[in-house]
């Protein structure tokens, strides 16, 4: 017993700020209806500013505790409260994690923008001595470390369980998860009860990331990011709502932690594969298990109608004439980028549009299965990465030449999106955005980790893997490739999107209730529009692989596959255009960023920028770009072609009290939500309930 | 469609084997409980072929629960769903569509991003397990003329084919109840379950949409299940009702019949006389 509670205790601080965290997330959904993704970045945030202000400027750390957990933490929530998520309607789960996932993205690679990017050592605790062993427990040396988590979660648990259950704030919080505007008819100031739910939860995130930064030594966003998937499964098992439950699983996970740790042996694969997906495999089983996940989709607001539609495609509101107009640029556009390519184009903006072909094919499977599919899935870095690990292995073990194996990894990737799909048939919207994040780390951790090395040495591309004189420094036989390889693929997402499929996923996007009941098979259309996005986005990280020459897990690792999704966002995931976009946008951003000074150069201000525009997610969900298209092409519209009406639809009608049914869906622009979209609520008689 | 196989949901009905005179849909002992409250307990009538019954009740009564059931939208506890004599059991709801059960929603559920005319090519193509992906990759998936014609004839019936290439989200709740109403139709049920198709129409889409659904059972033999609030439209169009209270069966018969039961009356009016 003393041997095991000798494992167990060390993993009690882990476990007290797993909890305190995913007190943090069920707090948050539970008051405001958001699934936080950025509370690991708040933490973060936190954690950073504290260490700084004691480490570099030398501040009391009383001082730098209030500032940067009771000041900095609940304002950050008030902010993103104040200028993000209050615009959000309850019913659109999608803008929510859209929404979070920028502040993910972006927030941790803001910070060394601002603050350079040195690293901070050494945080210091903020209640007892982390040197000083207070007492022992079963041999064990409790040290000021394990007091302060343990403390500060007891208290912040009968404080918030206190807050939610005997409250009036409280129940004014549970009331205006259900719908803010509800509860403003009944008299509540239902803004600033959100305001100050964002405000605690914060607060929290602060807290946990000040009380976990002496854990680390070093304080690193990726720890941040992990501890909060740690996090994701405790609050899944309490399916977002019960605070002790979600407290009492994220302690647990801490000592099982620690314990397996102790008793596996230190160098077995077991070891090296089972720990680092420990919260992931918790979270799956959550996912799978808890049936109150499966029923998140299922909350509705009542005054959901009220919500203006959002605007149409640019394509669908442009004249025929400036259509064809735009047309012909495009293809002198594309003429003269070949040209260029195959001439003068120098070898460093060369690879730089290489490698732009490359990520736009994987971002065609976003625009696959998130723009059509409605699905938003967090794992299509993951799924390139399989393509790319297949053909590398395969090239290395039996010398299958990479564009051969390209097809076997497409294959691969296909599988495992279908696997995905199979294990996700029952989730939608955040369920299955955790899926497909826990999918992601899965592999990260204990797939990409074991087989991106070959007797300890990592993958690198070899001329002889490829043929056709791909590698070849001086030739532009790579261009011609990736170029075909992206046409191909576009012209596939093209023919699926206007055939039978593309428009049994558009019923799908409108009402699964309805395409249920004309005869669509739901599951069949989810598993084939996720098999073909693993095949696109197998092909595109093959491509990237042999463009950059390397194999290795960081190219495909859970962050990019965030990252990815905020990147097509910001560009238009609804359009094949919006993935050329973001793939030609990152790269050359990037290259861009590379001549200013150090700190704003690789991928931090390049991600601060596409999380900024994807933040926009909300007022356009069509993407910023192809919202900033629409704005241009309507006053070029006007000025070229005065007469001219518009080709697309007739505006929907219903917010400017012309009585129309208000549909809250842009015309062309498929919703993420799956169901509950195409609703007309009798009650009303205006509206389509809306994503 | 070119060359693919059509399935016809009366092929599957007749499969069954039921003879002419068997009832197309019988409901037996259905009941279907949320967190221990019975919304329908122990339901039991049938729907003969070409039969128009209009199911009504009070607000609460279980009339959208039990068509989920029948649909196969929620799974009842007890009882059997039987439809030509065959029963639907765990079948799942796109497998019940396509042998011939046709549905309108009480909140109504249109395809935001497509036309009017593209909901019925979509659901005539469902219907007839059309659509696969190497037929869209071989861009072999254009409407075929005999799709567009039934699509046009089925518009036409309703009253929006001048509506054809409008997007569904330009029209008002009026329209889109006819839009849904053409959808489930576009593809020749048997049996169309109609969830308060009246709501939010005026007096005179009322009385047109009261015409065709009368004209739909007796020029085409189509059965329709009715679920209306609006009793007048119930008269002019049903055969017979069943009414419905508390999640129980409390009287069938002809309208005036049951108008005049006490039991209905209470339950409905709140009066008993």
């Amino acid at each position: 017993m003393e041997h095991f509670l000798g494992f167990a205790i060390p993993g009690i601080p882990y476990g007290c700020t797993y909890a305190i965290v995913a007190v943090g997330l069920v707090l948050t959904y539970q008051a405001t209806g958001v699934f936080n993704f950025a509370f690991g970045a708040q933490a973060y945030t936190s954690a950073f500013v504290y260490t700084k202000l004691v480490q570099n400027e030398q501040f009391p750390i009383w001082l730098a505790f209030l500032l940067s957990v009771v000041v900095l933490a609940p304002l950050l929530g008030v902010i993103f409260d104040r200028f993000l998520f209050r615009k959000i309607p309850n019913t659109n789960t999608t803008a929510k994690l859209v929404t979070g996932l920028s502040l993910f993205v972006g927030i941790p690679a803001l910070l060394p923008v601002l603050f350079g990017s040195q690293n901070q050592y050494n945080s210091p605790s903020i209640l007892f001595n982390p040197e000083t062993v207070y007492f022992r427990l079963a041999g064990t040396p409790v040290n000021g470390i394990y007091l302060s988590s343990v403390i500060v979660t007891a208290v912040v648990l009968v404080a918030l369980v206190v807050l939610m259950r005997f409250t009036n704030l409280g129940l004014q919080m549970r009331g205006a998860v259900e719908s803010r505007r509800l509860v403003q008819l009944d008299g509540v100031n239902s803004g600033r009860v959100i305001a100050t739910a964002w405000a605690v939860s914060s607060f929290l995130a602060g807290l946990a990331g000040v009380l976990l930064a002496p854990i680390y030594g070093q304080l690193q966003a990726q720890d941040y990011a992990t501890l909060l998937v740690a996090a994701f499964a405790a609050a899944a098992w309490a399916a977002l709502r019960s605070l002790p439950i979600a407290a009492l699983v994220g302690i647990l996970m801490g000592i099982a932690d620690t314990v397996l740790q102790g008793y596996l042996p230190a160098t077995s694969t077991l070891s090296a594969a089972v720990l680092p997906s420990l919260p992931f495999i918790v979270l799956v089983a959550a996912l799978l298990l808890v049936p109150g996940m499966r029923r998140l989709h299922d909350d509705k607001d009542p005054l959901a109608s009220v919500d203006p539609p959002p605007p149409p495609t640019t394509a669908a509101v442009r004249a025929p004439q400036l259509s064809r107009v735009i047309r012909v640029l495009w293809y002198l556009l594309l003429g003269a980028f070949i040209i260029s390519m195959l001439s003068w184009m120098p070898k460093t903006w060369e690879s730089v549009f290489n490698s732009g072909l490359a990520f736009s094919t994987i971002f065609l499977s976003i625009t696959l299965i998130t723009g059509m599919g409605g699905q938003l899935s967090l794992a299509q870095a993951t799924l390139a990465g399989v393509g790319a690990f297949t053909a590398a292995q395969l090239a290395n073990h039996l010398g299958l030449n990479f564009l051969a194996g390209a097809v076997v990894g497409a294959v691969l990737a296909a599988v495992v999106a279908v696997v995905l799909a199979l294990a996700s048939l029952r989730l939608k919207g955040l369920g299955l955005a955790l899926m497909t994040i826990a999918a992601a780390l899965f592999f990260d951790n204990s797939v990409f980790s074991q087989v991106g090395v070959i007797n300890g040495r990592a993958l690198t591309v070899q001329s002889k893997w490829v043929g056709l004189g791909i590698l070849d420094v001086n030739g532009h036989s790579l261009f011609v490739v990736l170029m075909i390889v992206l046409v191909v693929c576009m012209a596939g997402v093209m023919l699926v999107r206007n055939g039978t499929t593309g428009r049994y996923l558009a019923a799908q996007r409108g009402s699964e209730t309805a395409a249920a009941g004309i005869g669509i098979n739901i599951t069949w259309q989810r598993i084939q529009i996720f098999a073909l996005s693993g095949v696109v986005a197998g092909i595109g990280g093959t491509m990237l692989v042999i463009q950059q020459q390397s194999v290795n897990a960081a190219q495909f690792n859970y962050e990019l596959s965030l990252a990815f999704v905020v990147i097509v966002i910001t560009t238009g995931v609804s359009t094949i255009e919006g993935a050329i976009q973001a793939g030609m946008g990152f790269v050359v951003i990037q290259q861009l960023l590379t001549y200013l000074p150090a700190r704003f150069g690789g991928n931090g201000l390049t991600f601060v920028l596409f999380a900024a525009g994807a933040l926009t997610y909300v007022a356009h969900p069509e993407g910023i770009l192809e919202f900033q298209k629409r704005r241009w092409t309507m006053r070029f519209q006007r000025l070229l072609f005065p007469d001219e009406p518009s080709s697309g639809p007739p505006a929907p009608r219903g917010h400017d009290g012309g009585g129309g049914n208000g549909a809250k869906v842009p015309i062309g622009m498929p919703s993420l939500e799956g169901s509950h979209t195409g609703v007309v609520t009798p009650e009303d008689g205006t509206g389509l309930e809306g994503a | 469609m070119r060359g693919r196989k059509v399935l016809r949901p009366q092929v599957a009905v007749d499969a069954t084997g039921v003879p002419d005179g068997g009832s197309l849909l019988s409901v037996t002992g259905v009941t279907k409980s949320f967190g221990g409250i019975a919304a329908v307990r122990d339901v039991n009538f049938t729907v003969e072929r070409g039969e128009s019954v209009g199911l009504v009740g009070p607000n609460g009564a279980g009339k959208t629960t039990l068509f989920n059931c029948i649909c196969g939208q929620l799974r009842p506890e007890r009882g059997t769903v039987e439809l030509g004599g065959k029963a639907l059991g765990r079948l799942p709801t796109f497998q019940r569509a396509r042998l011939g059960i046709g549905r309108t929603y009480q909140r109504v559920e249109v395809f935001t991003d497509m036309t009017v005319a593209e909901h019925l090519l979509v659901a005539e193509r469902a219907r007839c397990a059309g659509g696969q992906l190497w037929r869209d990759l071989g861009n072999r998936s254009r409407p075929a003329p005999a799709e567009l014609k039934r699509v046009a004839e089925v518009l036409d019936m309703v009253g929006v084919g001048d509506r054809a290439d409008t997007q569904v989200s330009a029209l008002g709740l009026g329209s889109c109840r006819l839009v849904e109403l053409a959808r489930a139709l576009v593809a020749h049920p048997v049996l169309l379950l109609a969830d308060e198709p009246s709501s939010g129409l005026d007096v005179r889409e009322t009385q047109e949409l009261a015409n065709v659904l009368r004209n739909l059972q007796r020029e085409q033999g189509m059965a329709v299940l009715l679920v209306e609030h609006d009793l007048p439209m119930v008269a002019q169009v049903v055969d017979r009702v069943v009414v419905m209270d508390l999640g129980t069966v409390i009287a069938q018969g002809t309208f005036d019949e049951v108008m005049a039961d006490s039991t209905v009356r209470h339950a409905y009016l709140g009066t008993s006389g």
